[in-house]
């Protein structure tokens, strides 16, 4: 990265400078303001489910939208001091998504209390859990702005990242079901206390190891291996290890089951590959690997073919095990909704199974209508987009690999989980970042951000002007004469 | 690197406005297909937040099943008034269980979306009024069914009486003993729902079996009544002799048919037969019949219907299929194949009192508007179009029935009332000689101006064990309900 001005001149220039370089804005203030304007939309809601669940309304209400507001101004003082020019809207859109979660949350908690009620249950809310891990992951979010000052110091960390990546991802794999699996799913690690989906963390590291690895490599990869039908290859030896990565994490994901989790990972691959060499036969090599691997998963697994009946028609395998009976409550839930919605707290959103983690978007249209979820996906693209800008503006290309990885995380990951519940893509399971309930997939995203602002700061910072040189001073005695500047008229000269 | 980071955030936007796209489809397009679907349970959700119309009695319109605002998602929750004494008429409403009797048979009248209530439904939407459903006014007298029933429980038998009005077939009193309280069903709190309908159906006496119109049994001597209207109309008079032997043998077989008690017929004629309900006349009167006359008859009377509702559907009875001479004897008084709703066995003793013409039986008096202003009246109908019995062999055995009230046990006669009647006592079991029969009674009074026509049964002897009869233990039920009818309780 050349610098702009010669270094030598530099001391002189800036001794002359009558017009000094404006200060460019940090827009600290417009994120305070969102972020204001994210909690009374989040209170807001709060009162629309607890009016229409015929709950008390009381001030606890207002402590409560306000006590939100403190925990996000932590966030954003946090923001202000360690990462100033960092992008003002990323934090408040999340915490918008993240306010709607813990509402939506609470509203099926107050569901499924009813029920459990009925029947003569106790019934733990899971939001308190949620905004316990709310405020954790907000703390972890600060902890990562100040631990990593400079993302390009992650690239010292790219196979560590790539190695812990993959221990984490394998481990649940590899542990017996009673330390891992939940509902199924064997992509748990169950600790005394509590449990994580390693998953989650690991997208994280496997992007950060990928990223380094594909700047390291990079110049090799756009080297032209053998030409095929007029396509240029690359060669085997630079796929190696990138291949074999793919692999040992799609494997281990199909051996996990989470459908979800793979095609997340084999996209990113695929688009930080693509992005780092700049040539489109990745992406067609990757899709063509893909189809392969989608039509052996469906020959090979009653899984996936289930999964494919459910998708083709839900209503038919409706009342099969594990047939399309959750898909189809979801769609009669959208349906339901329509394009208003039932208003937040008067539709049934907890007869879908799940409602309030891979189904919470199916809640929200049914509740808030097709407004209410297409305002939900603009404000993920607009914190995809916004992760995009600041990839194209940063100025290295760990930083571009990097933040182009996580900001098309995003917007995979809301594919899968939206294209799931409305039918467009087969339904794997996996958590809506940010609204779904679940701390693992809450913390991960708070990092995935608050790397995204980091990325975001380093575009907008301006560029550092360099200090002075300090030159070393010589011994006076071996010190040559050194011109100086010609005093005021009316003083004389001092040697 | 920026031109594939460009390209990507292109894919992003194109990914985002798939997902609109489809979601427009999914909740624009196909909404309507998704929430009317029969599975999507919130419709049905919406259906118990509506205020359902009310069921309320014939003759002062007490109201026997209505709703109550409840403070819960549901908004309404359903009361009965005196639910086990109605329940074999109301039926349940249940969140877990649906509905059951005519709750379930008039469901879209009460809920609101029976096409008659269109136009109303229609206004209710403009003017923004909550939507509520149609009532039911039904034929039942609230007095009949209250001293059948008290008396059935007071007594603590189970069995069934229905008590008719032979000249339309308004069905007065629907009993079924013993009861449930469809209250519980129709609880808020699941459990209270699921606690109830479990013991519901635990019980062995299976309280929520409706065993006026959905149980059949054997009839017994009542059967006589269907056997006599044949040979009334075969051309043969009251004084046709009979057989005064205590027993016979069934034709090509060594079983001994005989009597009750074992003894000879007290009388000579026919009509004394049935005043004493001899069984060989009667199976010699079947078996020369034959089994196409019995069965023509046993049809005209409605025996053999199977489309039959009130509106709940009625268990279709049967007279067997009389393949031989054995089987005609057996049939002629009761036994055998021969099985019997207590529905169709007071409608036995309608028919005769309508003077053989069988009228169709109905619960529902009229359905009203919201507002009680009546949106249809069910008239009367006949059953099956063809007189059982010509009116003067009506007359006849309407004496003859006189006559055998007048040989029957048990209390509750009056003086005032002249009751005609016939009472069963029904062997049944694998081991019938020493399992205690149904004890029957089917009757109607005034005899020269019918009003009501009843059946009683009561299952294995009530409290009498083998030595019940229909006198002893069903006639008191039966006399009840008509003095409550017709001598003001």
């Amino acid at each position: 990265m050349g610098q702009p001005v010669a270094r030598s001149a530099e001391p002189l220039a800036a001794q002359f400078q009558t017009n000094p370089p404006r200060e460019v804005p940090t827009r600290r203030n417009t994120e305070l303001v969102l972020l204001g304007f994210a909690a009374v939309i989040v209170t807001i809601a709060l009162v629309l489910v607890e009016a229409n669940q015929e709950q008390e309304l009381t001030a606890s209400i207002l402590w409560l939208g306000l006590a939100y507001l403190g925990v996000l101004t932590a966030a954003h003082l946090a923001v202000r001091k360690w990462a100033p020019y960092a992008d003002p809207v990323l934090l408040p859109c999340v915490a918008l998504l993240n306010g709607i979660g813990l509402v939506m949350i609470h509203r099926i908690d107050l569901a499924l209390a009813e029920r459990a009620v009925q029947n003569g249950k106790d019934y733990t809310p899971a939001v308190t859990a949620q905004v316990l891990f709310t405020v954790i992951s907000l703390v972890f979010f600060v902890v990562v702005l100040i631990v990593v000052n400079d993302h390009r110091t992650l690239t010292r960390y790219g196979y560590t990242a790539g190695l812990v990546g993959i221990v984490a991802l394998a481990l649940p794999a590899l542990l017996p079901s009673s330390l891992s699996e939940v509902n199924g799913a064997k992509v748990w690690l169950k600790l005394p206390f509590f449990s994580i989906q390693p998953g989650e963390f690991a997208k994280i590291l496997l992007m950060i190891f990928f990223a380094s690895f594909l700047v390291s490599k990079r110049d090799l990869f756009m080297v032209a291996g053998k030409k095929l039908v007029g396509v240029e290859l690359p060669r085997a030896r630079d796929l190696g290890p990138i291949l074999i990565a793919a692999f040992v994490c799609i494997g281990i994901l199909v051996f996990e089951k989470d459908l979800g989790t793979s095609l997340l990972f084999f996209s990113v691959i695929l688009v930080m590959l693509y992005v780092a060499t700049e040539r489109v036969i990745w992406v067609v090599l990757g899709l063509s690997f893909f189809a392969v691997g989608c039509i052996i998963a469906y020959n090979l697994f009653t899984h996936v073919q289930q999964r494919v009946a459910n998708w083709l028609d839900p209503l038919a395998t409706y009342d099969q095990a594990g047939g399309g009976y959750q898909l189809a409550q979801g769609l009669f839930g959208l349906g339901t909704g329509g394009v208003g919605g039932t208003g937040l707290g008067a539709g049934r959103p907890d007869m879908v199974p799940e409602a309030a983690t891979d189904f919470i978007t199916a809640a929200i249209g049914e509740e808030l209508g097709f407004i209410g979820l297409a305002a939900v996906l603009m404000l993920y693209l607009l914190v995809a987009m916004r992760g995009m800008r600041s990839a194209l503006a940063v100025r290295d290309t760990f930083g571009k690999l990097l933040g182009g990885g996580l900001a098309f995380t995003m917007v995979m990951q809301i594919f899968v989980v939206v294209g799931g519940v409305t039918k467009l893509i087969p339904e794997t399971g996996i958590t809506a970042p940010f609204l779904s309930k679940g701390g693992s997939s809450l913390l991960a995203n708070y990092i995935l951000v608050a790397l995204l602002l980091r990325i975001s700061d380093a575009a907008r910072k301006p560029a550092a002007r360099p200090k002075p040189q300090q030159q070393p001073q010589a011994p006076i005695a071996e010190a040559h004469t050194v011109l100086v500047q010609r005093p005021p008229a009316d003083g004389g000269a001092q040697a | 690197m920026n031109t594939p980071l460009r390209k990507v955030g292109m894919a992003m936007l194109v990914m985002v406005v798939l997902l609109l796209a489809n979601a427009t489809y999914i909740q624009v397009v196909k909404a309507d297909d998704y929430r009317t679907d029969s599975r999507n349970a919130r419709v049905l959700y919406d259906e118990f937040a509506r205020q359902r119309g009310k069921i309320v009695s014939q003759a002062n319109g007490e109201v026997l099943a209505s709703v109550d605002p409840s403070n819960d998602k549901y908004k309404y929750i359903r009361t009965y008034a005196d639910g086990p004494m109605y329940a074999p008429v109301t039926g349940y409403y249940s969140i877990n269980y649906g509905a059951g009797g005519l709750e379930r048979s008039e469901d879209d009248v009460l809920n609101g979306s029976d096409p008659r209530l269109f136009v109303r439904r229609l206004s209710d939407m403009v003017t923004g009024r909550d939507p509520s459903g149609g009532n039911v006014r039904l034929t039942i007298d609230p007095a009949v069914q209250k001293a059948a029933y008290d008396l059935m429980t007071q007594k603590g038998y189970t069995g069934a009486v229905v008590a008719l009005e032979p000249k339309t077939g308004r069905i007065l009193a629907m009993v079924s003993t013993p009861s449930y309280d469809p209250n519980q069903l129709a609880s808020h709190t699941s459990k209270a729902q699921t606690d109830a309908w479990n013991a519901n159906n635990k019980d062995p006496k299976k309280p929520m079996l409706n065993r006026a119109i959905s149980e059949t049994y054997p009839p017994g001597s009542t059967m006589k009544l269907v056997t006599a209207a044949a040979v009334l109309e075969d051309g043969k008079g009251p004084d046709t002799p009979i057989d005064p032997a205590p027993n016979t043998k069934l034709p090509g077989t060594s079983i001994t048919l005989e009597n009750y008690a074992g003894g000879a017929c007290p009388g000579t004629t026919f009509k004394d037969a049935l005043a004493h309900s001899c069984n060989v006349p009667f199976a010699q009167f079947a078996g020369a019949l034959g089994a196409d006359k019995m069965k023509k008859t046993a049809a005209n009377f409605g025996i053999g219907q199977t489309d039959l509702t009130v509106p709940m559907k009625v268990a279709p009875s049967t007279v067997g299929p009389l393949d031989s001479q054995g089987a005609l004897y057996q049939s002629g008084i009761g036994q055998r194949d021969v099985r019997l709703t207590p529905l169709q066995d007071c409608l036995l003793a309608a028919t005769v009192a309508n003077g053989g013409m069988a009228m169709k039986p109905q619960l529902v008096q009229s359905v009203l508007a919201p507002d009680l202003s009546t949106i249809e009246d069910y008239s009367p109908t006949e059953l099956t179009g063809t007189a059982a019995l010509s009116s003067s062999n009506a007359a006849i055995l309407k004496d003859m029935m006189i006559a055998s009230e007048g040989f029957t046990k048990g209390g509750g006669k009056r003086p005032d009332i002249q009751i005609a009647s016939k009472t069963g006592t029904a062997e049944h079991g694998t081991d019938s000689k020493n399992t205690a029969p149904h004890a029957w009674y089917t009757a109607f009074a005034p005899a020269n101006d019918p009003q009501i026509a009843v059946a009683v049964i009561v299952e294995d002897g009530g409290n009498r064990g083998l030595a019940a009869t229909g006198g002893t233990v069903a006639a008191e039920i039966g006399r009840a309900a008509i003095n409550a009818k017709l001598g003001g309780g």
